[in-house]
């Protein structure tokens, strides 16, 4: 168990921070305006001048995937945030409390895992209608349980351990306990779980925003570019690919810290 | 044998919770189909009778009944735009999904399996290093990336097949199996690193246990060992892994049906939220539900005939 860094974490920190430092610097600047059009520069293969080369009007696509994947970041983020924080506080009340709330929520979570999680945020978009803000409700919703249900046997099994025990003998609340006793010695399991729930929520947007149903133009994001992309496939791949290869670097980076985390946690040899 | 039924039971309870609440779901939110389907043709009288054949004026708990009653004889309702019985109109898309859900599960086991087991003899080293970072890399490639790579390099740059022209089951089932081979590729590809993840951390933790100590130190070279004892009570996770994996697939191929512009359900779902069709809508969710929640009972039911301890109910 050795409490450092392993090299998983450090290259997938640094794959991390680079592209978040690209994403914040593409809120404020791009090296073109993502959406102008010219006419003279229309499918320009990737050069120094455009890096990923230019689409059928001749916008410059590293500008377009800049913004697209601070679109698609904000979103995974802002799901996660749901996800986590509902979930882990559904996760740590089954698992400290047993009991009837807990068998009531636990069934209900077994029939909300029962969808796919793609599913069921069709489901919810269907019903509210797609833009951004949907997407980050639908798909928070959608990341819940699964934050429950691996919160919940972090905090089952701290339930009575020994220190737990002797805070509740010194009189210590059930929310102290849960807050500043259990909470921290759950980090191990809730950091890798928060790393792949934001891969699935940046997969989960893209898919979405892929198929038209997500964040709506002029939104951009990443999915909905590679959508756009397909029909420029023979005229200009390095739009699809450049896209797609910034999902790609962004799922990557994140997994590797998940990978670096666990090993960290000594939980794979 | 308690155990099976009582996992039967739990079965049906979740199916019985998934139905109602897709139900009540769509039943409060989607307004009153009556009005959006008669659009501006709309008068009370006209809405009055179309609620009336519609069956919307009774009470909630007796249309859940009646469909439920339906979804078990075979009806599912009528589509609101295409006029027809929702029976109908999913069975050829339900076909071409389940076939393309069995090919990208044939494609996963097939090549994730070998894989994985001989990852797993293989301790240490740089090459360890190297198998994980490309398995952590194909995890990262979306599918529906990888579906719009494989259109380029195969439909357009070597023309082995054309997008978007589904030759049909009717006619020519081997090209339709060929031109599903596409997307069954890419819905495959990231799942195989994770199980081929799985089944590598699986078995070492098994071969390091104390039988398998035991077993060595009595002179068993270490794949006999691996291949007569330690697969089989690997089985167990391995299983369960490969129900999620059913549930992933069908997640997958309503995005990659979109990709090579298949006609299978995930299009017929997407076309029908497009429609606001919910008839249709309601019968894909809970038959892709049940789908899920029926992997996952089959994959406990397998569990108990492997494991005799499952079926005492015991450790899980």
């Amino acid at each position: 168990m050795k409490r450092k860094m392993n090299g998983y974490l450090l290259a997938g920190l640094v794959l991390t921070g680079t592209l978040t430092l690209l994403i914040l610097l593409g809120f404020f600047w791009t090296p073109y305006n993502p959406t102008a059009m010219s006419g003279s520069e229309k499918l320009l293969a990737p050069s120094l001048w455009h890096l990923m080369g230019t689409d059928n009007f001749g916008r410059d696509i590293f500008s377009r995937v800049l913004k697209g994947a601070g679109t698609t970041f904000l979103i995974a983020l802002c799901t996660v945030a749901i996800g986590g924080v509902f979930g882990t506080l559904v996760g740590a009340l089954t698992g400290y409390f047993d009991g009837a709330v807990d068998s009531i929520l636990m069934r209900l979570n077994d029939a909300m895992t029962a969808f796919p999680s793609i599913l069921l945020a069709l489901v919810i978009i269907s019903i509210l209608g797609g833009g951004k803000y949907n997407v980050i409700l639908a798909l928070g919703l959608v990341f819940i349980p699964s934050f429950a249900r691996v919160t919940r046997t972090a905090f089952a099994a701290l339930r009575d351990v020994n220190y737990v025990k002797s805070a509740r003998l010194m009189g210590a609340g059930s929310a102290r306990i849960l807050i500043a006793h259990m909470l921290p010695n759950t980090m191990q399991v809730l950091l890798p779980a928060v790393t792949i729930g934001f891969n699935n929520a940046v997969l989960a947007e893209a898919s979405m925003s892929y198929l038209g149903i997500g964040v709506q133009p002029p939104d951009a994001s990443l999915g909905y570019m590679l959508s756009e992309s397909q029909g420029m496939l023979g005229s200009a791949p390095w739009y699809a690919l450049g896209t797609g290869l910034m999902i790609v670097l962004l799922i990557f980076g994140v997994g590797l810290i998940g990978e670096g985390l666990q090993r960290r946690n000594g939980e794979v040899d | 044998m308690k155990e099976a039924a009582k996992r039967i039971l739990m079965l049906l309870i979740t199916m019985v919770i998934v139905s109602f609440l897709t139900f009540l779901a769509f039943d409060l939110i989607s307004g009153d189909p009556a009005t959006s389907l008669l659009g501006t043709e709309a008068t009370p009288e006209k809405i009055a009778a179309l609620r009336e054949q519609l069956g919307l004026n009774r009470p909630l708990l007796v249309r859940y009944g009646s469909w439920i009653a339906g979804f078990f004889t075979g009806n599912l309702g009528t589509s609101y735009s295409y006029q027809l019985p929702v029976g109908q109109l999913i069975r050829g898309p339900l076909l071409i999904t389940l076939c393309l859900s069995a090919l990208s599960f044939v494609l996963i086991t097939a090549v994730s399996i070998p894989v994985g087991v001989h990852t797993a003899r293989r301790t240490g080293g740089a090459l360890a290093t190297v198998s994980v970072v490309v398995n952590q890399l194909l995890m990262a490639i979306p599918p529906f990336f990888t579906g719009v790579v494989l259109t380029w390099v195969f439909s357009i740059l070597l023309k082995w097949f054309t997008h978007g022209r589904f030759p049909g089951f009717g006619e020519h089932p081997l090209a339709s199996v060929g031109y599903l081979l596409y997307p069954a590729v890419s819905i495959a590809l990231p799942r195989i690193a994770m199980t081929v993840r799985m089944l590598c951390s699986t078995i070492r933790g098994e071969m390091e246990k104390d039988y398998v100590r035991t077993a060595i130190s009595r002179g068993n070279d270490r794949s006999g060992v691996l291949y007569r004892h330690v697969l089989k009570n690997s089985m167990v996770p391995v299983v369960t892994f490969l129900a999620q994996t059913m549930a992933e697939i069908v997640a997958g191929s309503i995005v990659v049906e979109q990709v090579f512009a298949v006609p299978g359900l995930g299009r017929l779902l997407l076309a029908s939220i497009g429609n606001r069709d919910y008839p249709v809508v309601q019968a894909i969710v809970v038959i892709l539900a049940l789908w899920v929640v029926l992997a996952g009972t089959a994959a406990d039911l397998i569990n108990q005939r492997i494991d005799p301890r499952l079926r005492l109910g015991g450790a899980k």
